[in-house]
């Protein structure tokens, strides 16, 4: 963890990348969805890592403020017509509110137990949304014509959320805070011995971690302009799959999720297009089968995720083209 | 009045009482050498004196303040630092790292946090290994992490739980020196648990000598060694 300049040259030219990204598919606002998709998850992978793999809380149900976020946005335009802009901030603080709540029960439990007891209030947070429906509208969702038919704005302000993410958990991870969570992670009764308030640090752990993710859900309807409960509380489409965007990108490194968002937001497009219509329709029930080949894969072979085994990889990749001249 | 006093402290386990009450008091500047067999009741002592466990019964006075009723991390943060007999490095973080994390007990900056590493990696030796992982770190050294982790919380009081267990004779002489150091350079006061004769016996003040959680005797090294109680506690009847 050296002090040196904030950003590294190669750092620099990511986010340099990322800016002129959405210029070179200026004509596609097919890529530009998935780009603002890429952001989107590049946000809950990062609020997921700190929790997680720097904090060593593993969530299993991060929908949980990624939902609270989107009804933040939702639930005031329903009923009182606010806009759902407002939501952006608004729903990362009410996940942080639901997030310190839920901690106060779920950092009782360690290592799985903490896992089950995330999953199941994320799940108790979909069926309460979808059962209320004088508060949610239920099931039936809640629909909202959004701002611009463009997208290129979307993806900027995505984007400039996701740097915002990354900079943060950056800027937390070097200094006490950080070390602190690292501690908690590696060992929390040696932590203690240190004089570390492992509750309070779990718990700041958490506020920053449910903002993000909040900000992800509250953006999710401004962009998609429709939330019901089944969606932005998924088990499936979102807690699951934002623990394999922070795994198979690198649990515990800062860039890990950005690598894991855009791999993870491939595939599942091509799956959900059967590989761009080419294969039969089929292929398109295999995703979660293939999901689980790919997470057993990088936890056997490259635990440290593409981020964390970059080193790894290279090597291997180097060998190989050794052999083959 | 000592720096740290415990008055008659108990410990059930369920029906099993792993101390009782267990009375002594460490004077300032002092190193007191905490003796039994295998499961008398020492570690256990550490971790009530921690607060890993609650106190059943009896109180623990340190520098005036009752802690036996404090948390693990304010203890620490009152001046009790510790090691562990089955080590806890961080493993995944460097050994600097490792001491980093400790140091910002007592640090609110990086610098200031990085500048405490330093001297505490030099005076325990463990500059040369700075950058390893911790995990990756031979017996030794852990233990000498351990050592140095407790003291860069800056403590006025250092529990040491067997930090010379598993040590060759050379790498015991040197940890030998080092607890001695802490003692005369840094003037920290320290308890230590420990097995092997020729430390307890080398560098204790005073030992306080448990079996099966009760307190058998305490007096000056030569005394307690020489004590039928402590013989028989040791090694049996049969022994005389």
């Amino acid at each position: 963890m050296e002090n040196k300049k904030f950003f590294s040259k190669g750092e620099l030219i990511i986010i340099f990348t990322g800016l002129v990204l959405p210029l070179l598919f200026y004509f596609s606002p097919y890529a530009q969805g998935l780009l603002i998709f890429i952001m989107m998850w590049v946000v809950l992978g990062t609020s997921w890592n700190l929790l997680a793999g720097y904090t060593g809380q593993v969530s299993f149900g991060h929908a949980a403020y990624f939902g609270v976020g989107a009804y933040t946005a939702a639930l005031p335009f329903l009923h009182y017509k606010i806009s759902p802009w407002w939501g952006l901030i608004a729903g990362g603080i009410m996940a942080v509110v639901i997030g310190y709540l839920l901690g106060v029960v779920v950092f009782r439990l360690r290592g799985p137990y903490f896992a089950l007891g995330t999953l199941a209030s994320a799940e108790i947070l979909r069926i309460a949304f979808g059962e209320e429906e004088w508060l949610t509208n239920g099931h039936n969702g809640i629909l909202y014509i959004t701002t611009w038919v463009t997208k290129i704005p979307y993806y900027y302000i995505i984007f400039a959320i996701a740097v915002a993410s990354i900079v943060s958990v950056k800027l937390l991870m070097r200094r006490r805070e950080g070390y602190y969570f690292l501690s908690i992670r590696e060992d929390e009764d040696a932590a203690m011995a240190l004089g570390i308030n492992t509750k309070k640090y779990k718990n700041i752990s958490m506020i920053v971690s449910s903002f993000w993710a909040g900000v992800a859900g509250a953006f999710y309807f401004i962009y998609m302009g429709f939330i019901d409960s089944e969606t932005v509380f998924a088990l499936h489409n979102i807690s699951i799959i934002t623990i394999l965007v922070g795994i198979i990108g690198g649990v515990g490194t800062i860039w890990g999720p950005a690598v894991g968002a855009i791999i993870m937001v491939l595939l599942q497009e091509l799956f959900r297009s059967a590989i761009f219509g080419l294969a039969p329709q089929w292929v398109s029930g295999m995703h979660a089968f293939v999901f689980g080949l790919l997470v057993i894969f990088v936890i056997l072979y490259l635990p440290g995720g593409v981020v964390g085994d970059w080193e790894l990889i290279k090597k291997k990749l180097h060998l190989k083209s050794n052999t083959e001249k | 009045m000592g720096i740290l006093t415990l008055n008659k402290v108990t410990k059930n386990f369920g029906g099993l009482t792993a101390v009782n009450k267990v009375s002594f008091t460490v004077e300032e500047g002092e190193i007191l050498g905490l003796i039994g067999p295998n499961g008398s009741g020492k570690t256990t002592i550490f971790n009530l004196i921690n607060h890993y466990y609650p106190v059943t019964s009896g109180e623990i006075i340190f520098k005036g303040i009752n802690i036996t009723h404090k948390q693990t991390h304010e203890i620490a943060m009152l001046g009790i630092g510790r090691t562990f007999q089955v080590v806890k490095p961080l493993k995944r973080l460097s050994v600097e790292d490792n001491i980093m994390a400790a140091a910002f007990a007592r640090e609110t900056t990086f610098a200031g946090a990085r500048k405490v590493a330093r001297e505490v990696l030099e005076f325990t030796h463990l500059d040369h290994v700075a950058n390893m992982k911790a995990g990756a770190l031979p017996i030794a050294g852990r233990k000498r992490l351990e050592i140095a982790k407790a003291l860069a919380t800056r403590p006025s009081l250092l529990l040491l739980d067997e930090t010379a267990a598993g040590l060759n004779p050379s790498e015991l002489d040197e940890a030998i020196d080092i607890i001695k150091a802490i003692r005369s350079e840094l003037g920290i006061t320290i308890i230590i648990v420990e097995h092997i004769m020729k430390v307890i016996m080398n560098i204790s003040d005073r030992i306080h000598a448990i079996a099966f959680g009760t307190t058998i005797t305490e007096g000056k090294p030569e005394e307690v060694a020489k004590n039928p109680t402590v013989i028989e506690a040791y090694l049996g009847t049969d022994y005389h």
